[in-house]
C-alpha cells in the first residue's frame, strides 16, 4: 500500500521535475561507471568500505542514502581518488581510474565534476573564477594565472550562469552570495568541466527546504540536458525519492539495497539506518506533493 | 540517566570539573609555582645606591626629549635613515620572496615528508639564530656597512614569514582546495585557486608587519656596524650627544608609528 502510494508520488514529481522515469530503467542501458570490490581501509583502521561492487550506466541519476558514517563521502571521494582507495577497481568509460598515475589522474579528473556539501567554492575569489576554474584541467598555468581564459569557455561560463539564473553576479566575490546561490556556482563549476559523470556529496546538507528542492531539480534537469550520470550522496530520503530513478543505500561500508525509489519501503529504511518509525517520512514525501500541486 | 541516578543528582551544586582532577596535586603545583616565582624575585639583587646616581643620568636622557636636535649632526642622520629604509625594504622584498615557497614546502598538508623537513630546518635555523649573532657574523665576513644588515634582515626575515604562512596554509579550509583538486588542475594552478587566496591577506598583512620589524632592527644592527640609523644612533650615544640620539628615537617612532597606519589601511581593503 505504502509502496503504491510513493510510487505515484514519484511520477508525478518527475513529469513537473523533467527527470526521465523510464519503468525499466537501467537493464540493457550502456555502462559508464563499473566499481568494482572497491575497498578502502583507513589508517586508523576504520573499515569505511567493504568490497563494494556497483555499476552506473549512462545519463543514471542515482542517489546513495545511508547513515553518518556509512562510507558514503569516501565512496565518492575513492571514484576520483580524492581519498585513495585500498583495494578494488573503478572503471570510467573503460579507464582505469584505480591504476592511473599521478598525470593521467588529473586528465581523467576532468571527465567527472564533482558538487560540495558546503559549496566549497573559494570564497576570496569571483563567481566567474570559481566557474572558470572548473576550466584548470584544460587550460596552461599561465592562462590561468593571468586570467586569460579562452573565449569558448568564458563564453560557456556565462552561458551555464545564465542557465542557473546568476548571470548578473559573475563579478560578485563567492563569499556575497546566499547558500543556495552558492550551490548554483557549484554546479556551474562542475558543468564547465564537461564531465560524464556528477559525483555529488549532500548537495542540500545546508540548504532550506524550498531551496534544496529547486538545487536537486536543477541538477536532475541538468543531466537530462547533457546525458550525465550522476552519483548524490543524500540524507533527505523523501528528497532522494522525488527526483532520482535508483537509490542504493549503504551502511557500515557495504550496500544494503539497490533498487527503484519506489521500493523504498519502511523496512528497507529500517535495514539501512535501524530501527524507526519510518511511515511518517515516506507518507511526508506523499503529503508534500500534494500541498505543491 | 535512571531514576535513581538522576534523584541523587538533584540539588546538588554543580562545579566546573577541575583540570586536574587530583586535589593534592593541584595544591602542591600551586604552591610550587608561588613559592618559586617568590624565590626567583629575590634572587634578582638591587644596588640601591647606584640607582640613585642613575637617576640622575636617565633624567638628563630623558630630558633630552624636550629638547631634540635635529639639526647639528643633520645629515648623518639622514644618510642613516636613507641606508635603514633601503635595507628594510630590500631585505623585505628579498625575504619575502624567498619565503612563499619555503613556506609552501613548511606546511604538513601540501607538502611530502621531504621537502617538509627541509623546510622546516631551514626556518627552524633562520629562528634560532638571533638577528645581532647573524649580524656580528655577516658583518665580519662582509665587512661594516649595510650589505651585511641587509642579508641578516633577509635571513630573519625568511624564519619569520615561512613559518607563519606554513601554519596559515596549515588551517586553510581543506574543502575548498579539495575542489580545486577535483576539477583537474595541476599542482601550481591548485596552489594559485585553492590555497592563495585563502592565504593572501594573512601573507599581505605578516609582509606589511615584517618590514615594521626589519625597520626596527634596522637601528638595532647598527650597533654590531650592520650600517643603517643604528649606527648613527650608537656614534651619538658614544659622543654623549643625547640630544641628537633623542632625535633619532623620536624619528624612528614616528617612522614606525607611519607604517603601523599604512599596514592598517592595507589590511583593511585586502580581506
Amino acid at each position: 500500500m505504502l509502496r503504491m502510494v510513493s510510487a505515484t508520488s514519484v511520477s508525478r514529481v518527475t513529469e513537473r521535475g523533467r527527470c526521465s522515469y523510464a519503468p525499466a530503467y537501467w537493464f540493457g542501458l550502456k555502462v559508464m561507471l563499473i566499481i568494482n570490490k572497491l575497498q578502502k581501509t583507513y589508517r586508523t583502521g576504520d573499515k569505511a568500505l567493504k568490497a563494494i561492487s556497483l555499476n552506473v550506466p549512462n545519463g543514471q541519476v542515482m542517489a546513495l542514502i545511508g547513515p553518518s558514517g556509512a562510507g558514503k563521502s569516501t565512496m565518492i571521494r575513492c571514484i576520483n581518488r580524492l581519498v585513495e582507495p585500498t583495494g578494488g577497481q573503478v572503471k570510467l568509460d573503460d579507464v582505469e581510474i584505480t591504476k592511473l598515475s599521478a598525470s593521467s589522474l588529473r586528465l581523467a579528473r576532468r571527465r567527472m565534476g564533482m558538487i560540495f556539501q558546503e559549496y566549497a567554492l573559494v570564497e576570496r575569489l569571483t563567481v566567474m573564477e570559481n566557474v572558470l576554474s572548473g576550466r584548470l584541467g584544460y587550460v596552461g598555468f599561465w592562462r590561468s594565472f593571468l586570467r586569460r581564459y579562452p573565449q569558448s569557455d568564458v563564453d560557456e561560463a556565462y552561458r551555464l550562469l545564465d542557465r542557473v539564473g546568476l548571470i548578473d553576479m559573475a563579478d560578485k566575490r563567492a563569499d556575497e552570495l546566499s547558500g543556495g546561490q552558492r550551490q548554483r556556482v557549484g554546479i556551474c563549476r562542475a558543468l564547465i568541466q564537461n564531465p560524464k559523470l556528477l559525483l555529488v556529496d549532500e548537495p542540500t546538507a545546508s540548504l532550506d527546504p524550498k531551496t534544496s528542492r529547486q538545487i536537486m531539480r536543477l541538477i536532475c534537469e541538468l543531466c537530462e540536458e547533457r546525458n550525465l550520470s550522476a552519483i548524490i550522496n543524500i540524507h533527505d530520503v523523501a528528497l532522494a525519492q522525488m527526483f532520482v530513478q535508483r537509490v542504493v543505500g549503504l551502511r557500515a561500508g557495504t550496500i544494503e539495497f539497490d533498487g527503484q525509489p519506489s521500493e523504498l519501503t519502511a523496512d528497507v529504511l529500517t535495514t539501512i539506518y535501524g530501527e524507526e518509525d519510518w511511515e511518517a517520512t515516506i507518507r511526508q514525501i506523499d503529503d508534500e506533493c500534494i500541498v505543491e500541486k | 540517566m535512571s531514576d535513581a541516578a538522576l534523584k541523587h543528582v538533584l540539588g546538588q551544586p554543580w562545579r566546573k570539573p577541575k583540570f586536574v582532577k587530583s586535589d593534592w596535586l593541584r595544591r602542591f603545583i600551586y604552591v610550587g609555582a608561588i613559592t618559586y616565582f617568590i624565590a626567583a624575585l629575590t634572587t634578582i639583587e638591587v644596588d640601591w645606591v647606584r640607582v640613585y646616581e642613575g637617576l640622575d643620568r636617565g633624567k638628563q636622557f630623558v630630558l633630552a626629549f624636550t629638547n631634540p636636535d635635529f639639526g647639528s649632526r643633520a645629515s648623518d642622520i639622514w644618510d642613516g635613515l636613507v641606508e635603514s629604509i633601503v635595507m628594510t625594504v630590500s631585505a623585505s622584498v628579498v625575504g619575502v620572496i624567498i619565503s612563499i615557497p619555503i613556506g609552501l614546502g613548511a606546511a604538513r598538508n601540501i607538502a611530502p615528508l621531504p621537502v617538509y623537513l627541509v623546510c622546516r630546518a631551514i626556518v627552524a635555523i633562520s629562528r634560532a639564530l638571533q638577528e645581532i649573532i647573524v649580524a656580528i657574523l655577516l658583518v665580519a665576513i662582509f665587512g661594516f656597512g649595510p650589505l651585511a644588515g641587509f642579508l641578516t634582515l633577509s635571513f630573519a626575515t625568511i624564519g619569520f614569514l615561512s613559518k607563519l604562512l606554513a601554519e596559515d596554509i596549515e588551517a586553510m579550509d581543506k574543502t575548498q582546495a579539495e575542489a580545486i583538486k577535483a576539477s583537474g588542475a595541476r599542482w601550481i594552478q591548485w596552489i594559485n585557486y585553492g590555497v592563495q587566496p585563502q592565504v593572501m591577506p594573512r601573507l599581505i598583512g605578516l609582509s606589511i608587519y615584517r618590514v615594521d620589524i626589519n625597520f626596527r632592527e634596522s637601528a638595532i644592527l647598527g650597533l654590531v656596524g650592520a650600517g643603517g640609523i643604528g649606527a648613527t644612533l650608537n656614534t651619538a650615544f658614544d659622543r654623549y650627544e643625547y640630544d641628537t640620539a633623542a632625535a633619532i628615537l623620536l624619528l624612528i617612532i614616528l617612522i614606525v608609528m607611519s607604517l603601523e597606519y599604512i599596514s592598517g589601511l592595507v589590511r583593511s581593503r585586502v580581506q
